[in-house]
């Protein structure tokens, strides 16, 4: 147990090495590299951009620049934002609440419903409900996001006038039902491509538990079909589950990123989109960076639940 | 052995429409669904725009806002007064071009890859998968639009930019089957016979991986078309006036209230492209047997 935990958090800390190598040639990548910003100021000569240059470092060989680039990033120093010269790391942590937020409901949601389809299609196997929600499934992963925010926004805000078409809180209201009502629409806009991985999933996981043994001799030994469902068959089929709730982290970050712009979330995807169009580059990378480091942690995370719940894993 | 019924060498006694992996494509509805579709959006996106009396770049400043069947815009018009349908076709060409040029650049990458990874395994099959791991742990869109804000958006490049942040799947399938078949006795005889690594790896162990791989490919189309809606619509795609399914929905959340069709028609068209190749996928995952995580 301890060999496989300590095993897992070194795993974690090369793709972590790994993944700023990368960030840092996206960031290199830019013909000019990071110094093209400043090419398009009136005025600029080339005297200038290489005093720029040395001041910044750009003049040292790239490894030197990448150790001194992470060094920094370790330590918390994460650079500066262009716009307003506050610092990354604090601008990022305030966006980052309503980002876990958004996520958090959506996928409980998803996964709530999820479940419930997955479970229900495995029962009934090959009846027009699993047939529909196989095909539904398949739709549901191939509208864009995005899209599905504007017909429920229509829908919902323009015609009906039920639900709100963004932001997080109506100013001057702050009550919980106001946040509730309108976190409804982008957590659920959020949730469908998430419901239809997870359904799939789960439908296949209950499908290899439902034939094994052990159920065969729980139904056998008289338990109500409700016991073994929900303890014999849902717990074990929602074990590998947990594993794919952290592989699915980059969709669900990815997915956020859109539904926050479409219902003016003000979370870490409204803020990305925001420095993009500002050219605030410090606050872009630190936002890329942090979504690959939230990702790995929550690999990680769902890795070490695993191993604590599943027996099989914690006793060996 | 439902693979090499896929990959029929010229001396084959059956036709290839004959094999039993084209007769269960063909019995796969939705599959069959899929296919007619994406036939029918090529001809229309192809000849539609020779056929429509309006030029899809046409300003009509009179016509402006002109919902669905006024007149012969079948469509409606934009806020520039052009015709829909119009833009709708040309777009399309943009972006299924996109689409599949940046599966077929990812796809050969990836396969390369996957195989070199799975073929030598050890240290380098290692490095090679981790790298794939550190790929994979940034969200798709977070990368692609850091790369786009960085790079002078074109056509071109934003295809290659598509095209690198969706190989990494096919790279991991691609190993996992050759790190199968690795040990097989075919691929031991051909070592015994000193063929070359090269040889090996591309004539033995590729078409014997040719299944999950046209699996893959065919879920990487979808995806690409996906990718591309998603950063064009952001505004960071193909530039207007160059029109494309996800930029002409960039500026319709604004004319949601006023002129909904805007939003409804360009997202419709990807919807149905992009479930149209998922179902093609499907299809062929049952018609070659190719197991793959992909959804």
């Amino acid at each position: 147990m301890l060999r496989y935990l300590l095993g897992r958090f070194w795993q974690s800390l090369v793709l972590l090495l790994l993944v700023s190598v990368i960030g840092f040639a996206v960031l290199n990548l830019a013909p000019g590299g990071p110094l093209s910003q400043f090419t398009l100021t009136p005025g600029m000569t080339q005297a200038d951009l290489d005093r720029i240059a040395s001041q910044m470092g750009l003049d040292r060989p790239l490894p030197v620049q990448y150790i001194d680039w992470l060094a920094h990033l370790l330590r918390g120093d994460w650079g500066r934002s262009y716009r307003d010269g506050r610092p990354v790391l604090d601008i990022i942590w305030e966006h980052l609440v309503a980002t876990l937020l958004l996520m958090g409901v959506s996928t409980a949601i998803a996964i709530l419903v999820g479940t419930w389809i997955g479970v229900l299609g495995a029962l009934k196997r090959y009846s027009i409900f699993d047939y529909a929600a196989t095909v539904g499934a398949m739709v549901a992963l191939s509208i864009p996001t995005f899209w599905f925010g504007l017909i429920a926004i229509y829908i919902f805000s323009l015609r009906l006038r039920w639900l709100p078409a963004g932001n997080m809180y109506t100013i001057g209201d702050g009550s919980l039902g106001d946040y509730a009502t309108h976190l409804i629409m982008p957590s659920i806009v959020l949730a469908l491509v998430n419901i239809a991985v997870w359904s799939r999933y789960m439908r296949t996981a209950t499908l290899d538990v439902i034939s094994q043994d052990f159920v065969r001799t729980a139904r056998a030994k008289g338990l109500s079909s409700r016991r073994v469902l929900l303890r014999h068959i849902l717990g074990n089929a929602l074990l590998p589950m947990i594993t794919l709730l952290g592989l699915q982290l980059p969709t669900i970050l990815g997915g956020a990123l859109v539904t926050e712009t479409v219902f003016t979330w003000p979370g870490m995807g409204r803020l990305f989109l925001d420095s993009l169009g500002y050219s605030d580059y410090p606050v872009v990378m630190g936002l890329l960076m942090m979504s690959a480091v939230l990702v790995l942690v929550g690999n990680l995370a769902a890795d070490l639940t695993v191993a604590f719940v599943d027996p099989r894993i914690r006793l060996s | 052995m439902t693979q090499s019924d896929f990959l029929i060498p010229a001396h084959a006694k059956q036709r290839w429409w004959h094999s039993r992996s084209v007769r269960r494509f063909a019995r796969h509805r939705l599959a069959m669904f899929g296919l007619v579709m994406i036939i029918v959006l090529v001809l229309a996106c192809v000849f539609g725009p020779m056929l429509l009396p309006f030029d899809d770049l046409y300003i009509d400043l009179r016509g402006r806002f002109s919902p669905p069947f006024t007149g012969y815009h079948f469509f409606g018009t934009d806020p520039l007064g052009r015709d829909i349908a119009a833009r709708l076709f040309m777009a399309g060409r943009i972006s299924l071009l996109v689409g599949f040029a940046a599966m077929v650049i990812s796809t050969v990458f990836g396969t390369v890859l996957g195989i070199a990874a799975g073929f030598f395994g050890g240290r380098i099959g290692t490095v090679l998968m981790r790298f794939v791991d550190a790929m994979l742990s940034f969200p798709n869109i977070f990368l692609l639009l850091a790369m786009a804000a960085f790079i002078k958006p074109s056509p071109i490049m934003i295809t290659l930019i598509i095209a690198a942040t969706s190989w990494m799947e096919i790279a991991r399938i691609v190993e996992a089957e050759v790190r199968s078949l690795r040990e097989r006795d075919f691929v031991v005889a051909a070592r015994m016979l000193g063929l070359s690594n090269s040889h090996i790896m591309f004539r033995e162990l590729l078409p014997n991986a040719i299944g999950p791989i046209i699996v893959a490919a065919t879920l990487t189309v979808a995806r690409a078309i996906l990718l591309e809606a998603y950063v064009s619509f952001l505004g960071y795609g193909i530039q207007p006036p160059l029109p494309s399914w996800g930029n002409m929905l960039n500026g319709a959340q604004q004319y949601l209230d006023s002129a909904p069709w805007l939003a409804i028609v360009p997202g419709a068209a990807i919807t149905l492209a992009v479930t149209s190749f998922n179902f093609i996928g499907d299809g062929l995952r049952d018609a070659l047997d190719a197991r793959s995580d992909m959804l």
